[in-house]
């Protein structure tokens, strides 16, 4: 090559962010669409000094993930709809022993076995509540290859600052393209690894949180002995039948999401000032949004983006302003209105709320964004 | 301002998804932004696939071809399935086994690339690359240079010379080719 620039395949970049996030164990069931994910870290990850291991099923994958977290190394597993329908129950399970981990879902066509090779993004709601009872998450959607790379090492950094499952929300679209990236120098990428104790072993409360709502953890095989369960549990890691631990467990939980939320949301804004018609679209058809909002701006229609990139917890602050400056607000997405429960739920009775929905397993077309933005103005 | 939709259509295992990524690293290697897709069924081998590149000295919002510039089709179930947006100005590129019955305005080049590569060459898994050389050949895509680094970086190690001899053919038989 002449220059410093590469093709690359939004998984292929995936699997580039986690190693450089510091990721040194994978463990998984390979399938269409995440499967390139899979296939690099076999190859990748031994030459780090880490480790692949090609589980039976999606459910022994995230368990195996979990289970390497514990002893220190920072882990990944990656699937698709059905895959992601299995992980459920261990994602629950990291989410209440807050075991940080990341679960890359390249989002297939749903329900079911689907639509194999075909892009969707019918997962936004199993991303915020596919595991059982409330618990904290954090989904996070990137709409380049160069984002996917950005935001798997934020996606590790994220579950290691706050202990917590990150789901790096992808579809096919992203992660089967290939596009112009420039990777950055290793030394100027932000790594947050997680708070460590370094008390006396029998001074440890596993779950003992600090000021920031986040307990220390202590890698399996250090010389801190602890228990971890998926029951309700006190400080010291052992089930309790307490109403007063319950509670007070889950409304930390909770909360160690909430008050850092500054820090873990984040989207784009693209052509706000003077809009008019605000669309609101994420993941690989942010793309077909910015190509529409070019289109319509050539032809003087004042339209604006705005994109989630942390999609849970929802950017809603922020999309409550802009329902005062705008007069439509277009959610478009690969599915038949997710998202747009979000947006409805924060700016109804505020803005007209409209939708551009597909599900047959192609990408929404910048025309047809065109056309729904001509019919509501 | 120079932009290419392109669309290369065949049957999948014609290596067409690998002629896609060899496309778009010479635009890179060009100096030019590169998107590359596709879109194939779950079938491994057979079946009609595609794969699409767009190349542009401007940044490539939505990723898929809408008003194609290029269309190569090496089968006639991938020239009718994938035919349908390609320009009224276009470009088509058909293997000689294709039949194409249009009253558009595209120019039609009809060569015979699957026979170059098993009876000229007798591989016919270099028909990837004879087809990217006729395509670079006649658009002018990208340049000879770049393509020849991006296909001797991206072909197995022991086939570079008889992926240069197609990708040499392709550019000739292009030159004869029947409008």
């Amino acid at each position: 090559m002449t220059n410093s620039f590469k093709l690359m395949q939004g998984n292929e970049a995936c699997v580039e962010g986690a190693i450089a996030a510091g990721m040194k164990f994978y463990a998984g069931y390979p399938i269409t669409p995440s499967t390139e994910i899979a296939e690099l870290c076999s190859e990748k990850l031994p030459v780090v000094g880490g480790k692949f291991i090609q589980m039976e099923d999606e459910i022994a994958g995230m368990a195996a993930v979990i289970g390497a977290s514990l002893t220190g190394q920072k882990s990944m597993t990656a699937t698709s709809g059905p895959g992601f329908s299995l992980k459920q129950e261990n994602i629950g399970y990291a989410s209440y022993a807050e075991i940080p981990c990341v679960i890359v879902n390249v989002q297939r066509g749903g329900p079911s076995t689907g639509q194999p090779t075909s892009p969707s993004q019918g997962d936004v709601m199993q991303a915020r509540w596919g595991t059982h009872g409330d618990h904290p998450i954090i989904a996070i959607c990137p709409s380049s290859v160069k984002e996917t790379f950005d935001l798997t090492i934020r996606a590790f950094n994220l579950s290691e600052k706050y202990r917590i499952p990150v789901i790096l929300l992808m579809d096919e679209v992203v992660g089967h393209m290939r596009e112009k990236i420039e990777l950055p120098d290793i030394a100027d990428i932000e790594i947050i690894d997680r708070k460590r104790p370094n008390c006396d072993s029998d001074e440890y409360l596993p779950y003992k949180a600090e000021a920031d709502l986040v307990p220390l953890m202590a890698d399996f095989g250090a010389g801190y002995r602890y228990h971890v369960t998926g029951l309700a549990h006190d400080e010291t890691g052992f089930p309790s039948n307490s109403y007063e631990v319950a509670d007070k467990l889950i409304r930390r939980l909770m909360n160690k999401i909430e008050i850092h939320k500054d820090d873990i949301i984040t989207w784009e804004e693209e052509n706000i000032d003077d809009a008019d018609v605000l669309i609101i679209a994420f993941g690989g058809v942010a793309r077909s949004a910015k190509a529409a909002i070019k289109q319509l701006r050539e032809n003087g229609i004042k339209v604006g983006l705005f994109r989630p990139i942390t999609i849970w917890p929802f950017p809603q602050e922020r999309l409550r302003e802009l329902a005062d400056k705008v007069k439509v607000m277009i959610v478009v997405e690969m599915n038949l209105g997710q998202l747009i429960l979000e947006v409805q739920r924060i700016c109804n009775n505020i803005v007209k709320i409209d939708g551009v929905n597909k599900v047959n397993g192609e990408i929404i077309y910048p025309e047809e964004i065109v056309t729904k933005v001509l019919e509501v103005i | 301002m120079r932009k290419y939709e392109i669309r290369l259509s065949g049957s999948g295992g014609q290596g067409l998804l690998l002629a896609g990524i060899i496309l778009a690293e010479a635009a890179i290697e060009d100096g030019l932004n590169a998107v590359q897709t596709q879109s194939y069924g779950p079938e491994a081998r057979g079946g009609a696939s595609k794969s699409e590149v767009i190349i542009s000295e401007d940044i490539i919002d939505f990723p898929k071809v809408r008003n194609c510039d290029i269309l190569l089709s090496l089968t006639q179930k991938s020239y009718e399935q994938y035919n349908d947006n390609l320009k009224d100005d276009g470009i088509l590129i058909i293997d000689s086994s294709v039949n194409v019955n249009t009253s558009s305005n595209s120019k039609i080049f009809s060569i015979p690339m699957l026979d170059a590569a098993s009876k000229i060459l007798g591989k016919p898994m270099v028909t990837n690359i004879i087809a990217i050389g006729a395509l670079v050949a006649l658009t002018e895509a990208v340049s000879k240079e770049a393509l020849t680094r991006a296909v001797l970086k991206r072909v197995p190690k022991g086939t570079e010379e008889l992926n240069k001899k197609a990708l040499e053919l392709g550019y000739e038989i292009a030159g004869k080719a029947i409008i």
